[in-house]
């Protein structure tokens, strides 16, 4: 188990450092496999609220891809996921304010790597509503790049807005879409 | 929408992400706090009439030196707590105690080597009433620059990130304030400086919990 753990850290530590350089194609790889494993980590700890489990998996995903600029090479890649995925859980239990769903307990010894479930059932909010409550600056650079697979300077055409502003369009917009989620926007 | 369609949307057309992007944040929320600290110092209050000849005194660096310790204790807690899976660790809290502990021994030292009328002045000396509060005036630069640094990382545990950014906060204030302060005890120091560092601490740990969720 421990030499299946870390050859999972190796290798997700290195999609997601190439990712971070550029590699759209690692990424992608990188988040596949973790949603995996946070389905499989997430479907442990809601055992009460089975329904929330995907919706989970999706705004961790998000956490993570908001947030990637935190992970620094020389860091390993499992305490900082488990962190991120902790946080987001306990998150999601205050918001429910589930007072018996907080008896269950959230030890250290259950690492995110330690199961993985590629079966995805189905997410309960759908995040193409939300982005369409964005601002048009953020929703178009987000529906032509992400959405249609448009480049940056593609994007800025179809929209007539700047490059710096699709990507800051972007950026800001997953930003606005995981404080919708979160309820703190 | 599907998981394997939202995961497509977030790996579309990615840009690279530079590292160091923890201590770019800091660095410039400490470059702008400090120099905003500085600037409301030398407009509001003024800068003592008497720092060259206040600078000859071993006291005077004492008095810089004990928020800069702190300063650095405070920078270092930030920017662990910034990051997700980085633990805070007891080099921080070594670095903060330290210079504490410091400066309570000099200020019991102090009070013990004169009469018992004369403690009371060594205590309060001429601005203990305003001492604190001018220090979170001076802090609201930094406060808000590390408040900004913060929120744009990943503190998993708000309170603590916030109670550190505020203490970066009032301990640069602290450094700056002592430019134009004239009082020269340690147990004013170990006292009115320590509380004004306080102050903006307990504000950033009350509103980290509100303002650095993500």
């Amino acid at each position: 188990m421990m030499n299946e753990k870390s050859a999972t850290e190796t290798r997700l530590r290195a999609l997601l450092l190439s990712g971070m350089a550029g590699d759209g194609a690692a990424y992608h790889v990188f988040l596949k496999e973790l949603s995996a494993h946070f389905r499989a980590f997430f479907r442990r700890r809601l055992i009460r609220l089975p329904d929330d489990v995907e919706d989970l998996v999706q705004e961790t995903l998000l956490a993570v891809h908001n947030q990637r600029h935190t992970f620094e090479p020389d860091q390993p890649l499992t305490p900082w996921v488990h962190a991120i995925a902790r946080y987001k859980l306990v998150d999601l239990w205050r918001r429910r304010a589930d007072r018996e769903a907080l008896h269950e307990p959230l030890d250290d010894q259950m690492e995110v790597f330690a199961a993985s479930d590629a079966e995805a059932s189905d997410a309960r909010r759908d995040v193409m509503n939300l982005l369409e409550r964005l601002p048009e600056r953020q929703r178009l650079p987000i529906r032509y790049m992400k959405l249609e697979g448009l480049s940056v300077v593609e994007t800025a055409r179809a929209t007539g807005m700047s490059e710096s502003a699709v990507k800051v369009g972007v950026h800001r917009g997953l930003k606005s879409l995981a404080a919708m989620i979160g309820g703190n926007s | 929408m599907k998981t394997d369609d939202f995961v497509n949307l977030l790996a579309n057309g990615i840009e690279p992400v530079k590292s160091g992007a923890t201590a770019r944040r800091h660095a410039l929320a400490l470059g702008w706090g400090g120099l905003g600290a500085m600037l409301l110092m030398a407009t509001l209050l003024g800068v003592r009439a008497d720092l060259a000849a206040a600078m000859r005194l071993p006291m005077f660096w004492v008095k810089l030196l004990f928020p800069i310790c702190i300063a650095l204790a405070a920078l270092f807690a930030a920017m662990r707590l910034a990051r997700p899976g980085v633990a805070l660790g007891r080099a921080p809290l070594a670095l903060l105690v330290a210079p504490v502990i410091g400066i309570w021994a000099m200020a019991a030292y102090a009070l013990v080597s004169v009469s018992p009328e004369q403690r009371l002045t060594l205590l309060l000396g001429r601005t203990w009433t305003v001492c604190p509060l001018l220090i979170v005036m001076l802090s609201l630069p930094t406060f808000a620059g590390a408040f900004w640094a913060m929120k744009g990382l990943a503190p998993t545990r708000p309170a603590l990130a916030g109670a550190a950014a505020g203490l970066l906060a009032g301990a640069v204030a602290t450094a700056v304030y002592a430019l134009h302060c004239p009082e020269m005890t340690s147990p004013f120091l170990a006292t009115w400086y320590l509380l004004g560092m306080a102050l903006p601490t307990a504000a950033g740990a009350l509103l980290g919990t509100r303002l650095l969720r993500w």
